[in-house]
């Protein structure tokens, strides 16, 4: 059976990478001691399957991971079980059963919606910079991708900005970047925003939602349960 | 001040791996620093990674912050990438679990394991804004104390170290915590007093209260400045093991670490008396855990922390007492769980062993013949027959490995080249007999450089040179070069130089190493960092010779920089155990046999505790007799 579960990822743990994420949560399911199904082969892992990788040291709040369980789990019981298995700062939210033939977190996921903030920068100047790019036809840079420069127009990308606001380091936009067909990360918005200038850095990143479309309409692949506290161990971490 | 993690947090985007200095990891203490306690950081001089498993250190973490008048934090080397941040900004290092800064501690205690790690030691002490030289520091800084395995000659750095503990650490540090907490609540004056009352307890060595006296370029003595300081300091030995089931909150990181697997350490100590081999000599006597406690250990260890992977630690493992049995009962308690065993002795690895392990996911199966032909493994009493490494090798393959590592030792006494090439006819041999069982058998090679240790039979042995090394490596990989089933791995020649001047290094080398650490030469354990040039210039300017130190045979009579330290072993019982080592005489394992003096029981009235009086079956044993494959 197959189960999706939503998790947040703030404070301290944001360092850790994606594949160090993936190893959290084997040992935090075995912990759980939750069935998890086995690949077949010389050597067996467990079947585990997330969403976008998060860039180390970005947080969310929308964090997605499929796992192929043995046995039928009481997905209602199932944050408070798994919360005390995994480290201050990664929080479960939400979990539901999926249908085994459901397209995976990375093909489904079109869109993500992010608070991204830009150090050594005004608000008004944030705006001004943000609608310059808004404004443009294209937005063409060479890119890495394996190895190999990649043109490519990230103006298409860009589905929404919103106005800026004041920060303790500098100012915050949110903004939905889309993940298909091109994806765009929020490190690669800010380095257009900031475009060579070396006073302004990015800041905080936290992903706020990740998007699928069912039946035309846009959706979170899980919504958040009405009493989940999303920030428990935040504070904490943050210290 | 107390946390640097304000400042600290916005360098994180920047470096590589930063997951390595959150700490958040489970199992971790939650520290709480007050007047009355001693404050204890405990540094692993290497990255986070490396560092993180070290059981010594997470033993004496959890030890320590037992109790009511101790408090212990944890700090590792940051990579360079972070430390030159930290340098720009003025911030010190610090520690992972509340980032203190290290010089607010009373404590910065090292984890010394290996030569090449010295110039980190000094490096961090400086990273803490404290002054690397020992003489140099006020009575408000930090006590810069060592422990583990090197610091059974701990003169390369006795100019850098306030003090130094010998031997196992479980009972020594609450009584230096005692001492420390006396002279903190009186004020804290000069640093001579709590160094002269930390002298008093046994197993602590506080270099700055002797003198050395040279005669030319010898050493003469080393002798006490203190009627009341120890003319010899003995190391400190935990009778019985079972009394410390440690670390009972082993750490998980969040972020990938060697040895990433619940760790149960089954005995300490080792007899079977490798004359090449340090730990096994200063360890003794050997001390098994009661198989009820491994076992508990596992189960709990396993269920705490979600790993799916422990190992069974030890100097040898297939040695444990009922090792079948304690393997069986793991791999049984859940599925999906394996068992590693790092260190396995042939002769006592079976195919029940091997059948146990393979129910189990298979995980990396090593075996240290350590040289190629029986007349050099007499010499270095590695009593194993090619027969028991075959017979071991061939459970391996029968039961499903494909590939299993063997490690071998070059530059060893009396090496000839027909014994150094005996290296490469046995790993042929060996994949030869996997190819009758699995098709894509093959066998990992890895070779390194012999280095002459203190309080072994070898300390007297001139280590071979670096073009020596070289050459033997060289005839190694002509030899192997068409063989597509090994593959050979070595050690740098150059690594192993430096390793040796250290080893058996005297104080004379301080200025080195400091010199070495102030032209940038840190992390000199990892090849990207390490220079052999700075060791040999620096070696020059001080006016001392690598080939003295280094590749010259010592003789009987000569004052060693360890000998006002003590392992337990008598001198004269390894100077016996040199010449039979030249004369090609194996020693037997006084674990089942009788007891040869070596002093290291005697001396302190302990004794070997094992559950069973009867050596493992399954080889040769030391006997040199042949072996029926089974």
């Amino acid at each position: 059976m197959r189960y999706r579960i939503r998790f947040s990822k703030l404070g301290k743990i944001r360092f850790t990478s994606h594949r160090d994420v993936a190893r959290i949560w084997e040992r935090a399911l075995r912990r759980a001691t939750v069935s998890v199904a086995y690949s077949e082969g010389f050597s067996p892992r467990p079947k585990l399957s997330f969403g976008l990788a998060l860039s180390t040291g970005h947080e969310s709040l929308g964090e997605y991971l499929d796992v192929e369980s043995l046995g039928a789990l009481d997905t209602e019981e199932l944050p408070a079980r798994l919360d005390p298995c995994l480290p201050v700062g990664f929080d479960v939210q939400a979990a539901a059963e999926v249908e085994p033939g459901i397209a995976s977190l990375q093909q489904a996921v079109t869109s993500c919606t992010w608070r991204i903030e830009v150090t050594g920068v005004g608000e008004a100047d944030l705006d001004a910079r943000v609608e310059r790019l808004l404004a443009a036809d294209e937005l063409v840079v060479t890119r890495e991708r394996k190895g190999r420069p990649v043109t490519d127009d990230l103006r298409p990308a860009i589905l929404s900005v919103s106005p800026a606001a004041q920060t303790a380091a500098g100012a915050e936009v949110v903004a939905e970047l889309a993940t298909q067909p091109r994806g765009l990360r929020p490190s690669e918005l800010v380095s257009v925003v900031t475009d060579g200038d070396d006073a302004l850095e990015e800041g905080r990143v936290c992903r706020l939602h990740q998007w699928v479309f069912v039946d035309g309409a846009r959706r979170e692949p899980l919504p958040l349960l009405s009493h989940a506290t999303p920030t428990r161990h935040a504070e904490a971490c943050a210290s | 001040m107390s946390s640097i993690w304000p400042q600290l947090e916005p360098l994180l985007a920047r470096v590589q791996k930063p997951a390595r200095y959150i700490g958040c990891e489970d199992g971790a203490a939650t520290p709480v620093h007050a007047q009355h306690k001693v404050s204890w950081l405990l540094t692993y001089p290497d990255t986070y990674e490396i560092g993180l498993p070290t059981q010594g250190l997470q033993i004496l973490y959890e030890i320590l912050n037992e109790r009511s008048d101790a408090v212990a934090e944890r700090a590792y080397a940051p990579w360079s990438d972070l430390e030159a941040l930290l340098r720009q900004r003025g911030l010190p290092l610090f520690s992972v679990d509340t980032h203190r800064p290290g010089g607010d501690f009373d404590v910065l205690a090292f984890n010394l394991s290996a030569e090449l790690i010295y110039t980190n030691v000094l490096n961090c002490i400086d990273l803490a804004g404290v002054p690397v030289r020992a003489a140099d520091r006020r009575p408000e800084d930090p006590l810069i104390a060592a422990g583990g395995h090197c610091t059974f000659n701990p003169e390369p750095l006795a100019d850098f170290l306030d003090f130094v503990v010998l031997g196992d650490g479980e009972e020594a540090v609450g009584e230096i915590t005692e001492v420390i907490g006396a002279w903190k609540r009186g004020g804290r004056a000069s640093r001579e007093v709590v160094l002269r009352d930390l002298a008093q307890l046994p197993g602590v060595y506080v270099p700055s209260l002797y003198d050395v006296r040279y005669d030319g370029e010898h050493l003469a003595s080393v002798t006490p400045r203190f009627p009341d300081v120890p003319a010899r300091v003995e190391k400190r030995t935990v009778a019985d093991l079972g009394q410390w089931p440690y670390p009972k909150n082993q750490l998980v990181p969040l972020t990938e670490v060697v040895h990433d697997r619940l760790n149960v350490e089954v005995f300490r100590g080792c007899t079977r008396g490798c004359r090449f081999c340090q730990a096994g000599m200063i360890t003794r006597p050997v001390r098994e855990r009661p198989a009820d406690q491994v076992r508990h250990m596992i189960d709990s260890g396993l269920r705490r922390t979600g790993y799916d992977e422990v190992a069974l630690t030890s100097l040898s493992t297939a040695d444990f007492s009922g090792i079948e049995k304690v393997v069986a009962d793991t791999v049984g308690c859940g599925s999906n769980i394996s068992v590693s065993l790092p260190s396995l002795r042939v002769d006592a690895f079976t195919v029940g062993i091997a059948a146990q392990l393979q129910q189990g996911r298979r995980t990396g199966l090593t075996f240290a013949p350590e040289a190629g032909s029986w007349r050099m493994r007499q010499v270095i009493n590695k009593l194993i027959t090619e027969d028991d490494l075959y017979a071991a090798v061939e459970s391996a393959y029968s039961q499903g490995w494909r590939r299993m590592k063997l490690y071998f030792l070059t530059g060893l006494p009396t090496e000839t080249d027909e014994d150094t090439m005996g290296i490469a006819e046995l790993s042929r041999r060996c994949v030869e007999l996997g190819r009758s069982h699995v098709k894509g058998a093959s066998v990992t090679v890895s070779v390194g450089g012999f280095v002459p240790k203190p309080f072994t039979p070898f300390q007297w042995f001139g280590q071979n040179t670096v073009a020596e090394l070289s050459r033997k490596v060289g005839l190694l990989r002509d030899a192997l070069k068409r063989d597509r089933g090994v593959q050979l791995k070595w050690h740098d020649p150059k690594a192993t130089l430096v390793e040796g001047i250290a080893s058996r290094g005297d104080r004379r080398l301080g200025p080195v190493i400091e010199t070495v650490w102030r032209r940038g030469g840190v992390f000199q354990e990892w090849s990207e960092h390490f220079d052999v040039r700075l060791w040999q210039d620096a070696m020059a300017e001080h006016g001392l010779s690598v080939d003295w130190y280094t590749h010259r045979h010592r003789t009987e009579d000569e004052v060693l920089p360890w000998d006002h330290l003590s392992a337990g072993l008598h001198k004269d019982f390894l100077w016996q155990d040199w010449r039979d080592a030249l004369a090609e005489l194996g020693l037997p394992d006084c674990r089942w046999t009788p007891c040869y003096d070596c002093g290291a029981c005697t001396g302190y009235g302990i004794e070997h505790i094992v559950a069973s009086a009867t050596p493992p079956a399954g080889g040769s044993q030391g006997t040199g007799q042949l072996v029926f494959l089974r």
